[in-house]
């Protein structure tokens, strides 16, 4: 009998790593929330929640348990397990990202060397896109159980936005690739705090096409068309109440805390901290130090989310289509052909 | 068994629970999500098979794309279970038996390929579906076929496209 004769420190160690990832994400994405109504209030020159604890720093958990006790309901003309499945399937896949990113050089304890990434797969960007377009059927679902005509709109709204924008994204990051000639994340970590720049230096163009995709593949202003409530109401969660409404929620913050990881491992150098060589400390603080810039990085990144949620308005439907499919598709191209034709010229 | 024999089973079984209740549901969105889960089950084999590159194009193109049209199509026409055209015992009948008959053809058929007889199936190893001797071999040794294939894909775009704005 050699059934499940496989190493069991690694099955342990694995399993700790992503528990801790994923209640971390969801810690983080709790305090986003909260982010998100400071800077708000920031940016209104208002005070914003200051009531819950010292500096309204117990306003999500206050949130939490709200969500929580609150009445569960399903419209009794609501198909009764998709609607369940929705937001199940939103949460999900928005944390199923989280596998491979790499969140910081390898760690030694108890004799074991620790690598801080759930999976380094040699096709890590690509798992990365497979988890992205999963993440429309939470939404899809979603809208269509609900048996709503505005949820409905708006689920298809999100479906063809996350379709038409994926192939921008898509496009940009073939250029990064041509580049770092690896599709795993910790090889292209690994290149950019062993070359000189960050990949940004290289790709400026493609990062802002992948930025402007992320923001539209979260469904943030100014392409949170899913949720504009002067014409659907509340969106393809208008049905949904008690923690069924905060996952979709919660899903749309841990998307932000994801895409942001992504954005900083792929163009800014991941777990790199500038002008800073690793090796001179021991090799368990110079992990410490690498998780610690990755979040400072992600940090900057949802900052930057928040701050044009509350600055720019948001799009007509058909400018957004036209964005996606005239503006950025053939830019991406352009991108693509520049790079291919610098590489051609060793450059 | 190993831990392989053991997945393989698991996905085969995963895969052939799925696609009965792909037939079987009433209802044609359960269908739509019984069927993604079908391209789940094979993107394991997939994996199985060490050819990763296949799994995750098998669902970002199928799962993620093709049937996100699906459910589009199916959840705009909006089919109510009673006006579906109920099909006759006779035509049911039919339906099984030629089905039944091609099952059995496509299993001698392959049975009887002498290239595949006495074969082993390379399980975690062998790394022609790795993404870079794949795309060495598409790039060499099949490069008139896959451009001919892009191409195809091109004009199937454009036709779309022209489809699209009349």
């Amino acid at each position: 009998m050699t059934i499940l004769a496989f190493d069991w420190g690694l099955v342990i160690e694995k399993l700790i790593l992503i528990a801790v990832v994923v209640f971390g994400s969801l810690g983080i994405a709790l305090y986003t929330t909260f982010g998100e109504r400071k800077v708000a209030a920031i940016l209104q020159d208002r005070p914003g929640p200051n009531r819950a604890g010292p500096f309204g720093l117990l306003q999500p958990l206050a949130d939490g348990i709200k969500l929580i006790m609150k009445e569960e309901i399903i419209p009794t003309a609501a198909n009764k397990w998709l609607f369940i499945l929705g937001p199940a399937l939103a949460m999900t896949a928005s944390l199923m990202t989280c596998a491979v990113i790499p969140w910081g050089s390898d760690i030694e304890l108890f004799g074991r060397k620790i690598a801080l990434q759930i999976a380094d797969i040699n096709i890590g960007i690509l798992y990365v896109f497979a988890v992205v377009s999963m993440g429309v059927y939470g939404i899809m679902i979603g809208g269509w159980a609900s048996n709503n005509k505005f949820s409905l709109m708006s689920s298809l709204r999100a479906a063809s936005q996350a379709i038409s924008y994926e192939l921008a994204m898509g496009l940009a990051l073939i250029a990064l690739l041509m580049t770092t000639e690896s599709l795993s994340l910790k090889t292209i970590v690994e290149q950019q705090i062993q070359g000189n720049w960050w990949n940004i230096v290289y790709q400026p163009l493609g990062f802002l096409l992948f930025f402007i995709a992320a923001l539209a593949e979260c469904n943030r202003t100014p392409f949170d068309l899913p949720e504009a409530e002067n014409e659907l109401n509340f969106g393809y969660h208008q049905e949904y109440s008690s923690m069924k409404l905060g996952f979709y929620l919660f899903a749309e913050y841990i998307n932000m805390i994801m895409s942001s990881a992504i954005m900083a491992s792929m163009y800014f150098g991941g777990y790199d901290l500038p002008f800073f060589d690793e090796s001179t400390v021991a090799p368990n603080i110079a992990a410490m130090i690498g998780v610690g810039t990755l979040l400072i990085k992600i940090v900057l990144f949802v900052f930057l989310f928040m701050w044009i949620r509350w600055t720019i308005p948001r799009f007509r439907y058909d400018q957004l289509m036209n964005l996606g499919w005239k503006t950025m598709i053939p830019m991406a191209l352009f991108n693509l052909l520049i790079t291919g034709a610098l590489i051609l010229a060793n450059l | 068994m190993s831990t392989v024999d053991v997945l393989f089973y698991l996905l085969s079984a995963f895969a052939i629970v799925s696609a009965t209740m792909v037939l079987i549901s009433k209802n044609p969105i359960h269908s739509v999500l019984w069927l993604i889960l079908v391209f789940f089950a094979i993107s394991g084999h997939y994996i199985l098979l060490n050819a990763q590159f296949l799994a995750i194009v098998n669902i970002i193109v199928y799962a993620g794309a093709i049937m996100v049209l699906f459910l589009f199509v199916i959840m705009l026409m909006n089919i109510k279970k009673d006006a579906e055209p109920q099909k006759q015992l006779l035509v049911k009948l039919t339906g099984v038996i030629a089905g039944g008959s091609l099952l059995t053809l496509l299993i001698a058929v392959v049975k009887q390929t002498a290239q595949i007889q006495d074969k082993q199936v390379l399980l975690k190893e062998g790394t022609i579906g790795l993404i870079h001797p794949l795309g060495k071999a598409l790039f060499t040794d099949y490069v008139i076929p896959f451009e001919i294939s892009s191409i195809l894909f091109l004009s199937a775009m454009v036709g779309a496209v022209i489809i699209g704005k009349k």
